[in-house]
């Protein structure tokens, strides 16, 4: 890794196709930032993106990536990781990819605690499909498919996460492009699951959850006496449905990623050309 | 005919059949017998019929038949279950001592030796020994040399410790000595033993050997009737080899675990049967267009849906050619039995890697559950070669780089290949796409740049049908009109086959074919015979489908695949293109 990466290195020269305005431009700016502030390069870097507006994230940055099937993106970041610890892996997707129809593999990513980092670009809508409710909707809130809102109250991603029994829970507003930045990287940096969820205002079709809204509302936990190893407070804080919280809300710092667990430690490319010097082993036991 | 013993021991899911038949087989093989095992089985942990059977000749048996010469009946259903196998002769061990078989109707003709299991089990050290009593009478009953019982105790609880071994080795000299003085018969079995050694496995561990073997080192599963073997096998053995095993939630996320391994650029496998295939389907699509190289092992049981979790079938055939929406080109090859699982195991990565493309291993139950010997030559690990096809290192980026510097993964060769640079290579980071792409990677909907994917993709298959050899395997009399071909696992029952019908005046050339996808075309072979007879286990005949649409006339075919409709003036000169072309090009 060279010393002299910026963050614009991992841009690449494809122009988004993002709404003007859209929370998804912050969001991945600061991810660039917090890959060079970690001493990434695109070389070790590998995004998985998923599907939806936030799934093109993989063609506007440059690092090595794929953009796979909706909802599977933390499998297949899973896969990169344990394959070759080497490399950065960053997985971004939606609401709808995370918490909808990849939502079994969330809840079970967060529990693997593989050593990558999750950055869920949250804007309570699904907007590639021009405007539909979202696992992460209001409950009242009118969609072309909710005439009357879903009537079903919104996921929770950080109790999701929390449950789960997650060892670094976070959410960032993109527009705040410190904080977003600084909270990204700590997730980098975390030895394990670092998850980030990101509020990511889609200006087009949500009139509700706005980047007015979000500024108004936000509570940053830097601005408090706030203990992100304590996971009662951080339980607390995460079950207020009333506020909306930026910062870490908890961090594991005894975590200890699946790698390390299963002493994983090198690169599973590296193969003989033909079989293991010791393959015969393997014939003999069935003797 | 191989002058063979079938045996069984059957009784209540639970009573430990598996187990105790395993030890049996081992025993035979260790004496230098070739030995075939088949199981009867419900999906049920505890409760339900269930029964272990073998076959063991001096030369090698490839099949299952229907005579039972001796039968270890723990319950009384074992008998019921087993009548019409039983003939003149045949011998019924089972314990009278218990309640529940003391009334228990021995067929005529059939000798029921009494013996009381759990008795002398319970002399040896207790009453768990008991159906090691049973095969200590099964020795005794064939003649068989009890030292090799003794051999395959050892394997089995050898790291349970001395007393425990020697218990064991007790339990089943009761079941011998008890035989020898209260039955004063002449049993009409009398097996012989060899010096050879064979070893004895099942074709999920042969599958899972040949990934090790071929350098898979990432394998992501969930747990399923007939597949789990695989799993199982590879678990606490590719940690040696520096993988891992991961246990994933479902097949949506093993399959997309084990394609994010391969592109870290990790050999990387899954195996699943029909249900989780209809899951992985999903991401079939994906793996190909993004051109990542993947094993996916089908042991394919009864469908649809739950089907018949513990039954035989090959119904997944077109699941596995034609699985996912658009058009998806894989590859299909399908081992013919045990040791050939190996063989194709350690092929399909090489296919996988060599074409940048999914292949499917496809096996089936009858392969899964069956123990067959080999020597153990057959599986020559000095002869496995590892081919990892167009893998770029950091000083070859740049032949493959664009007028911006940017590595082109998807480059349009003139084989279809393309370069692939695995992540952490230097100057070639690149994304890959399930949207259709360019040759960087990236979405693109071009109309000539979709054209030009989509054939570059196809080339890939043209490419392994010049440079690889997807034979036949042929046996019986090939000068014969009479020709069967079969796919997959029936190959031994088939072979076996050939000899009674030999028997029986009629000559017969067979083909066994181990790959459906590329496959050899059997155009000459299919018309140089009289009667063709494809056997398969399915009832729509997916293979027999395939290659009577292979011996069809040719059609001339217009084709438009570039993500526009068919428009009408356009296409009055495609047709008119077609009825003026001389030869039809499909």
């Amino acid at each position: 890794m060279s010393s002299d990466v910026r963050f614009t290195d991992f841009k690449s020269d494809k122009q988004p196709t993002w709404c003007p305005g859209c929370g998804d431009f912050g969001t991945m700016n600061g991810m660039m930032k917090a890959l060079a502030e970690t001493g990434n390069d695109p070389d070790n870097t590998f995004v998985v993106a998923g599907i939806g507006c936030s799934g093109k994230i993989g063609t506007y940055m440059h690092s090595y990536a794929l953009h796979g099937v909706h909802g599977r993106a933390l499998p297949v970041g899973t896969g990169v990781k344990l394959a070759n610890p080497d490399l950065e892996v960053m997985v971004a997707g939606g609401d709808g990819d995370g918490y909808s129809i990849g939502a079994g593999h969330f809840v079970h990513a967060v529990r693997r605690n593989v050593d990558m980092t999750y950055v869920v670009m949250d804007n309570r809508i699904y907007g590639l499909t021009k405007g539909q409710a979202s696992p992460t909707s209001r409950e009242d809130f009118e969609t072309s498919t909710t005439p009357e809102g879903p009537k079903q109250p919104p996921v929770n991603p950080l109790a999701l996460a929390l449950s789960a029994g997650g060892s670094f829970i976070a959410q960032s507003f993109s527009t705040d492009a410190q904080r977003h930045t600084e909270i990204v990287q700590k997730a980098i940096e975390h030895d394990g699951f670092g998850f980030v969820n990101v509020f990511s205002p889609c200006v087009t079709f949500n009139d509700v959850d706005t980047y007015d809204y979000f500024r108004d509302s936000i509570v940053d936990l830097a601005d408090e006496d706030y203990d992100p190893t304590d996971r009662e407070a951080a339980k607390e804080r995460i079950l207020d449905a009333d506020k909306e919280y930026q910062g870490i809300l908890y961090q594991n710092e005894e975590s200890v990623p699946y790698s390390d667990l299963h002493g994983l430690d090198s690169n599973m490319a590296d193969i003989p050309d033909g079989a293991p010097e010791n393959a015969t082993d393997l014939v003999r036991e069935f003797y | 005919m191989p002058d063979d013993l079938n045996w069984a021991i059957g009784g209540e899911a639970g009573d430990g059949i598996d187990s105790t038949g395993k030890i049996f087989a081992q025993a035979l093989s260790r004496a230098g017998r070739h030995v075939f095992t088949s199981k009867d089985f419900a999906s049920r942990i505890r409760g339900g019929y269930t029964a272990y059977k073998i076959r063991s000749a001096v030369d090698r048996v490839e099949s299952v038949v229907d005579r039972l010469d001796i039968l270890v009946a723990l319950t009384e259903r074992t008998i019921h279950e087993n009548e019409d196998e039983l003939h003149d002769g045949s011998v019924i061990i089972y314990d009278g001592e218990r309640t529940e078989m003391e009334d228990v109707e021995i067929p005529e003709g059939v000798i029921g030796l009494s013996v009381p299991l759990k008795r002398l089990a319970e002399e040896a050290g207790g009453a768990i020994m008991q159906n090691i009593v049973a095969l200590g009478a099964a020795c005794e009953v064939t003649n068989f040399p009890i030292e090799n019982l003794d051999s395959a105790l050892e394997k089995k609880f050898g790291s349970k410790g001395e007393s425990i071994v020697g218990n064991n080795k007790e339990a089943a000299r009761k079941g011998q000595e008890y035989v020898d003085e209260e039955y004063d018969h002449e049993f009409d079995y009398d097996l012989d033993t060899t010096d050879n050694d064979y070893v004895l496995l099942n074709g999920d561990e042969a599958i899972g050997m040949g990934a090790i073997a071929a350098g898979c080192r990432f394998y992501a599963g969930y747990p399923i009737t007939p597949a789990t073997d695989v799993m199982e096998y590879l678990t606490g053995r590719i940690e040696q080899y520096g993988g891992e095993v991961v246990q994933a939630e479902d097949e949506l996320s093993a399959i997309n675990m084990a394609l994010g391994a391969a592109r870290a650029g990790a050999r990387a496998m899954t195996a699943t049967s029909g249900p989780g295939i209809d899951l992985m389907t999903e991401t079939f699509g994906l793996v190909a267009t993004s051109e990542t190289p993947l094993v996916i092992a089908d042991v394919m049981r009864s469908g649809p849906s739950t089907g018949m979790p513990t039954k035989q079938e090959q119904g997944d055939l077109n699941m596995t050619l034609y699985g996912g929406h658009g058009e998806v080109p894989r590859f299909v090859v399908a081992p013919t039995n045990i040791a050939e699982c190996f063989h194709r195991t350690v092929e399909a990565f090489n296919l996988a890697e060599k074409y940048q493309i999914p292949v499917f291993l496809l096996a089936d139950l009858s392969l899964a559950v069956t123990e067959q010997t080999f020597e153990p030559e057959e599986f020559d690990m000095d002869a496995v070669e590892v081919d990892r096809g167009k893998i770029v290192d950091d000083d070859e980026v740049e032949a493959w780089t664009d007028e911006k510097d940017r590595f082109q993964p998807h480059f349009p060769t003139a084989d279809g290949v393309s370069p692939r640079a695995l992540p952490g290579t230097t100057n070639a980071a690149h994304m890959s796409t399930g949207l259709e792409h360019n040759s960087l990677g990236r979405r693109t909907e071009d109309t000539d740049v979709r054209v030009e994917q989509v054939d570059k993709r196809n080339r890939k298959v043209d490419t392994a049908r010049e440079n690889e050899e997807f034979d036949v395997r042929e046996f019986g009399d090939s000068d014969s009109d009479n020709l069967v071909i079969s796919w997959g696992s029936n190959e031994g029952a088939m072979r076996e086959a050939l000899d009674y019908l030999d028997e029986e005046g009629v000559d017969v050339r067979f083909l066994s074919v181990p790959y459906i996808f590329p496959r050899p075309d059997l155009g000459d072979e299919i018309e140089a015979a009289d009667e063709v007879i494809v056997v398969e286990c399915n009832e729509q005949g997916q293979f027999a489908d395939l290659l009577e649409h292979d011996a069809l006339a040719r059609l001339k075919r217009v084709n438009k695949y570039n993500g526009v409709r068919f428009k009408a003036d356009e296409l009055a000169e495609d047709i008119q293109a077609a009825l003026e072309a001389e030869e039809v090009t499909a």
